[in-house]
């Protein structure tokens, strides 16, 4: 009876293919803004103008690719290791569509210009109410799966991903609390710093639980399985969870570094974020670890690569972070390009990569394929994505350095010494080589594309049958 | 007693509780639970070959 139920790969299947289109789309219009930057007569229509393609660029990323990415993984990881078909099919396919509607309503209402102007969470509140109801059923699906699983274990991916989603859950509640005057427009609950902090605390904690806890449920999965070896240290990813959950909450002030936010709460969040430096560093060591012995695999399989080069710029990145949180580093970085190459080095090296990996270790076995339709494409979308993210990010540090540089030197009388659009001038060359390097990233993901199109051709749609309890031992 | 000192003493006792945690985490209790936790990303594969919705349970059995 048990060997004839299936998993539910349906959803899966759904969210993988779409994080390819959505991560298309979104880095597409990351080109294009970049380009604005280099040719500001691109700006052709209020529509299609900076101010308006840059939110729909983040949101169209992290939450359309990155989103995507986590439903597909997470629906699949939490069925396989819990020996149970997901629970409530029927809102699962709900979270699919209203997801799928939600990215639809950004890409419409943003260039239109309705936005409530809360970086990262820029949609108007009709659609907020619409993402409540998307992410509760989200919860009540995976919940529900971990609730029905026969093994009683809850896997450590399932308990990064149980983290996230209800972490995000409460962000989103509490950031997005608002006034609603008419249809389109709203006005935020909190005022001056308390929304400025409300804000924060919601923005980095996007980063470290949509785009970090998330993910770090991906690589617990989707790396110990494409490398064929158990995860390092169970006990580290245990105590990494528990780290990670304690400390990432109280980072958030570092935004709000040298403005009308208490001094002391900056501190606490530049000590926040520099102890943030401890769990980040065992889980990427944890990660990267699992292939101890196993290292011979990294030379032939690009999907392995995808994953150990996404973790080891993890590991920058989440260095990085804490240096930059200093008040006195901030003071050079703060509102520079440097910010936005730290970013990308998390977005394009870290979370996109993963994905990436992770997704091309699911399309063949959700489409009864042995593999990919070429082995080939992978290891050049590798390498053309990963000198596209080097080349991205730095661009951005050099550009960042010299933007901090130009504006605080000052001649011997006191005056600035560089007007801001000197340092404007000065940053087009880099602004260049950022768009090249993001045109590689983008290419990569037109070749993945291919490939999923390739390997999606004549296969067919496939469940793979429901594990018995015994099978774990 | 102020409030602040409430939050002083929460900021104590997440500490411990981490401490706790730690601790528990690396204790020989957990060993077995743990190695067993860690193979189950792996335990559960099928071969993914087109014909995967047709594996039975006990060629799953053998493969694992």
């Amino acid at each position: 009876m048990q060997s004839q139920a299936t998993y539910n790969y349906k959803v899966v299947r759904q969210f993988a293919v779409m994080t390819v289109i959505w991560g298309i789309v979104g880095m597409l219009v990351g080109v294009i803004i970049a380009a604005q930057l280099v040719w500001p007569e691109l700006n052709v229509h209020e529509w299609l103008s900076y101010g308006r393609l840059r939110p729909l660029h983040t949101n169209a990323v992290i939450f359309a690719f990155g989103g995507c990415a986590l439903f597909a993984t997470s629906y699949f990881a939490v069925q396989r290791t819990s020996h149970a078909p997901l629970f409530a099919p029927g809102l699962a396919a709900f979270t699919f569509w209203g997801w799928q509607l939600i990215i639809v309503l950004a890409a419409v209402s943003l260039p239109l210009g309705l936005t409530s102007g809360k970086e990262y969470a820029e949609l108007e509140w009709p659609i907020d109410i619409l993402i409540t109801l998307v992410w509760v059923s989200y919860a009540v699906v995976f919940f529900g799966t971990i609730a029905k699983r026969t093994i009683s274990h809850i896997y450590v991916a399932n308990w990064f991903f149980g983290g996230f989603i209800l972490t995000v859950a409460v962000l989103h509640l509490v950031n997005s609390a608002a006034i609603p005057v008419t249809l389109f427009k709203s006005y935020s609950a909190y005022a001056g710093v308390q929304d400025a902090m409300v804000q924060w605390w919601y923005g980095h904690n996007a980063v470290g639980f949509f785009l970090t806890a998330g993910f770090l449920g991906m690589m617990y999965y989707f790396v110990p399985k494409q490398a064929g070896r158990p995860v390092y240290s169970y006990r580290l990813s245990v105590v990494h969870f528990w780290a990670l959950i304690f400390t990432y909450m109280w980072a958030g002030p570092h935004h709000l570094h040298f403005t009308a936010l208490p001094d002391w709460t900056q501190s606490v969040g530049m000590i926040f974020s520099l102890i943030l430096l401890a769990p980040s560093w065992g889980g990427m060591i944890n990660g990267i670890m699992t292939l101890s012995g196993a290292w011979h695999k990294l030379r032939d399989d690009p999907i392995l690569k995808f994953m150990i080069t996404s973790l080891s710029f993890y590991g920058m990145s989440t260095f990085e972070g804490p240096m930059m949180s200093i008040k006195t580093v901030n003071a050079l970085s703060h509102y520079t390009d440097w910010t936005v190459g730290h970013v990308h080095s998390g977005a394009l090296g870290w979370v996109a990569m993963i994905s990436i990996g992770s997704i091309y270790y699911l399309l063949p076995r959700l489409f009864g394929k042995p593999e990919m339709a070429s082995k080939k494409l992978i290891e050049v979308h590798f390498w053309v994505a990963t000198i596209g993210v080097v080349l991205y990010i730095a661009s951005m540090w050099i550009a960042g350095v010299m933007q901090g540089l130009m504006w605080r030197a000052t001649n011997v009388d006191g005056t600035l010494t560089y007007s801001f659009v000197e340092s404007v001038k000065a940053t087009y060359p880099f602004w260049t080589i950022r768009l090249l390097g993001g045109l590689l990233f983008l290419s990569g993901m037109l070749i993945m594309a291919y490939n999923m199109f390739l390997t999606m051709a004549g296969g067919k749609a496939v469940n793979a049958p429901v594990l018995a309890p015994a099978a774990a031992h | 007693m102020d409030i602040n000192d409430l939050r002083s003493l929460f900021t104590v006792l997440a500490f411990v509780a981490f401490i706790g945690i730690v601790w528990w985490a690396y204790s020989d209790r957990r060993k077995k639970t743990y190695d067993e936790a860690a193979m189950l990303p792996l335990d559960d594969d099928s071969p993914f070959v087109p014909s995967a919705p047709q594996v039975t349970k006990d060629q799953e059995r053998k493969s694992s």
